[in-house]
């Protein structure tokens, strides 16, 4: 096997990764019981998922020719910085509404005895 | 094998995209739309990368960081909006 298709075969394995990630963050979305831990399916979808996307296509351009290619990983980056802090102001919003999780309504400060 | 992978992937993408709008249309309260909205558009950046790498160009990098910035900040003020009333007090 020469070079080009074995990264050939391990972008075609991180793509696939990624889109499996992808499904099971959303099918996380569609099926758990309470808004707490549907917010937690995607989050993982987007830092696997979009991750490792991001590395096959930069492995591609980069095994393709024309130099190295990294401006995927700006991609990335700014997903991952963001991506928790959307989370947690969703979560905060969701306290705010006073939503019930699935063990109903938790008082602060019984929350922080647990 | 590559293509065969990336038209795996686009299978895979679509089906998240309608399991995330069946979320966006059920959704008991207003939280879970924007959640779902947010996926949505992450969902969508990933798609615009998988077509540039099908295509095999660069050019859709731009485009994708610009969707997955205006996610962020739809998600940042529709949370914010949820939560004080207002946006920009």
């Amino acid at each position: 096997m020469s070079t080009i298709s074995w990264v050939e075969a391990v972008v075609a394995a991180l793509v696939v990764i990624g889109a499996v990630f992808t499904l099971i963050g959303s099918l996380g979305l569609l099926r758990m019981p309470d808004f707490f831990t549907r917010l937690h399916g995607p989050s993982k979808a987007t830092t696997i998922g979009i991750g490792s996307l991001l590395l096959a296509s930069a492995l591609f351009m980069s095994c393709r020719g024309g130099g190295l290619s990294l401006h995927e990983f700006l991609i990335s980056l700014f997903i991952a910085i963001t991506s928790p802090v959307g989370s947690h102001l969703l979560a905060k919003a969701a306290r705010h509404r006073r939503l019930r999780g699935a063990e109903g309504w938790v008082e602060p400060d019984q929350a922080r005895n647990r | 094998m590559l293509n065969h992978a990336i038209d795996i992937a686009f299978g895979l993408l679509c089906l998240s995209l309608v399991v995330t709008l069946v979320r966006l249309a059920l959704g008991p309260d207003m939280l879970d739309r924007v959640l779902a909205l947010d996926t949505l558009y992450v969902n969508s950046a990933f798609m615009l990368v998988l077509y540039g790498l099908k295509l095999g160009t660069g050019r859709y990098y731009e485009a994708a960081l610009l969707i997955a910035m205006l996610g962020f900040v739809t998600t940042v003020v529709l949370s914010k909006y949820i939560t004080r009333g207002d946006v920009i007090e």
